[in-house]
């Protein structure tokens, strides 16, 4: 650490560089190690405000920080999956002001001012989501790992079809959008389960969507 | 991921001042693919500048009838509007053939323009790639190259532009709105808004440093029938091996343009002339120059084939 005293770094920016260096280091000069962090900004943690799940939530947090990772790692709200952690599998999925998307590709920061819902928010082991009583009396999985990103997509996909949103399989762009097997299939499709208990999904998609109709 | 300082602009000039200005700073849209490559460092911005707040999240009707699309409009409300679903279908269904809805939600129709190829080489920092690093060389032309592109290829590249969107602009000839960090404004047609690879691969379109997309601007509707078929891997949630975007009116003619085969939105207006003589007069014309590989060349035969099935389509 010593050399880098001249460049002005303080410990936690060179620890930051060199952490994100790491995998090209072995074959370069010390010359080279120092020069990189040299154009890498110190990592500030900033202020981050949003709300989950009704709760205020105030962080202060690295801006590299998914929405994914602050509510896992900061705000202990680890219903919310971790899979891929590259918008591929779904299992990160989470409603943002009324719309599913993917937490992890995407910062905190982003969300300042946003209003946050996850699995924990949609119902409680005493008061079940109707998607949640559903997915349990379809047996919606079975490892369970995919299932709370599948709730929160399955929520928001009613939803979608409701407000008339269309799909990849919709006949008519102009007709009504109904929730039908093959439009929640292809809807779900950002969520993947590698335990195959898509059929079960759909079935209790279905049923809530009938209940609801 | 590497570090970066984070701001947030409040208006595209200022937007557009605070990349130009920062050697290093990128545009944030919804993050869906620029954080997908800074998580590999691939791209490793020190800045960005997340552009949520500056408006352009509208879809106004133009002067001249057609429609402006704001730089911030969701690809899912773009897909949803009902102006787009009844006078340019085309897009709206190119919209819902990509990605997923969790990902429309979140992507911005200025990041869906600028996604960046899927090469699984460029994908990969261990490998030699022209595009990600300029002068490593190109590991697809001697390597697995059935997802990349049959023509517009140099012998520096051979990835295709991956998206559906922009295939349907092109044939609705889109234009693409810019501002600069001095205020200047210009309007690029889609034509010419993606670039072919040549000897600079890095660049993937015409856009300067900084160079800020406002919005993207429809012309008047055409009518004829829309119809965006694509075919991939998987029935859905896969990029395209080929799609086809057509408007084809009643007497035959139309527009047609395809993705999946080449660096940018594939469209030959002389090739497509031949449309009324079906789709092999117009794929042997549009491909007459590809250079497919051993891996790809079945992309013609299935540029043909799907463009059959569209105008069969639009027949019906
Ligand atoms: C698993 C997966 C599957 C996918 N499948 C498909 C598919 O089948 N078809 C398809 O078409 N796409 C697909 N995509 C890509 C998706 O469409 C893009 O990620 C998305 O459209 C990017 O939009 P964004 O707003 O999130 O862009 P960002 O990630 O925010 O930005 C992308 C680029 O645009 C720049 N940028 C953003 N806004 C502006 C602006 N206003 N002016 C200038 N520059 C700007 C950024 O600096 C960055 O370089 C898929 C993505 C994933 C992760
Ligand atoms: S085809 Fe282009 S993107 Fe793929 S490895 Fe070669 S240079 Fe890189």
């Amino acid at each position: 650490m010593d050399d880098t005293r001249g460049l002005g770094l303080s410990r936690r920016g060179m620890l930051a560089a060199s952490a994100a260096t790491a995998t090209v280091a072995a074959g370069t000069t010390p010359a080279g190690v120092l020069a990189a962090p040299a154009r890498v900004p110190v990592p500030g943690k900033v202020p981050v405000r949003f709300s989950v799940n009704g709760k205020s939530a105030e962080l202060s947090l690295d801006t590299r920080t998914t929405l994914l990772d602050a509510l896992r790692e900061h705000l202990a709200l680890t219903g919310t999956k971790k899979g891929c952690d590259h918008g591929q599998c779904g299992a990160c999925t989470v409603i943002v002001n009324g719309t599913r998307i993917n937490s992890c590709l995407s910062l905190a920061v982003q969300h300042m001012g946003d209003e946050v819902t996850t699995i924990e928010g949609l119902g409680t082991p005493e008061d079940l989501h109707p998607m949640q009583a559903a997915f349990v009396k379809h047996d919606g999985y079975q490892c369970g790992y995919c299932t709370p990103g599948q709730i929160c997509s399955a929520v928001s996909v009613l939803k979608e079809i409701e407000e008339g949103i269309p799909s990849h399989v919709t006949d008519d762009l102009e007709g009504e959008m109904r929730p039908t097997n093959m439009e929640m299939r292809e809807r779900m499709s950002g969520n993947i389960c590698r335990c195959g208990a898509y059929s079960n999904i759909a079935e209790a998609m279905a049923e809530v969507a009938g209940a609801e109709a | 991921m590497r570090a970066f300082t984070y701001q947030r602009a409040t208006s595209p000039r200022e937007a557009a001042a605070a990349v130009a200005g920062k050697r290093g700073a990128m545009f944030l849209g919804g993050g869906t693919n620029l954080l997908d490559l800074m998580k590999l460092e691939i791209e490793v911005p020190t800045h960005l500048v997340d552009v949520q707040d500056i408006g352009l999240d509208a879809i106004e009707e133009t002067d001249e009838g057609g429609l402006r699309i704001g730089a911030l409009v969701s690809n899912t409300a773009l897909a949803a509007d009902a102006r787009v679903r009844r006078d340019y279908a085309v897009l709206s269904r190119a919209i819902v053939a990509g990605a997923s809805g969790q990902l429309r939600n979140k992507a911005t129709t200025a990041g869906n323009l600028l996604q960046r190829t899927r090469c699984p080489y460029f994908y990969d920092p261990n490998m030699p790639c022209n595009k990600r690093k300029p002068g490593t060389g190109c590991a697809a032309i001697e390597g697995y190259s059935r997802q990349l592109a049959v023509i517009g290829t140099s012998d520096k590249c051979i990835a295709t532009y991956p998206g559906d969107m922009a295939v349907a602009l092109r044939v609705l000839d889109a234009e693409v709105e810019t501002i600069k960090a001095d205020g200047a404004t210009r309007s690029i047609p889609i034509a010419d808004f993606h670039r072919l690879p040549g000897d600079a691969p890095e660049r993937d379109n015409v856009l300067e440093p900084g160079e800020l997309i406002t919005g993207v601007v429809l012309p008047g509707p055409i009518g004829g029938t829309h119809v965006y078929r694509k075919v991939r891997d998987r029935r859905s949630y896969a990029f395209a091996l080929v799609s086809v975007a057509a408007v084809i009116q009643d007497d035959g003619t139309g527009r047609v343009a395809f993705g999946g085969v080449a660096p940018k939105p594939w469209r030959d207006e002389a090739a497509e002339a031949a449309l009324p003589q079906g789709a092999k007069a117009v794929v042997s014309r549009a491909f007459a120059k590809a250079r497919p590989s051993e891996h790809n060349k079945f992309k013609i035969t299935l540029a043909e084939r799907t463009l059959a099935a569209v105008i069969a389509k639009a027949r019906s």
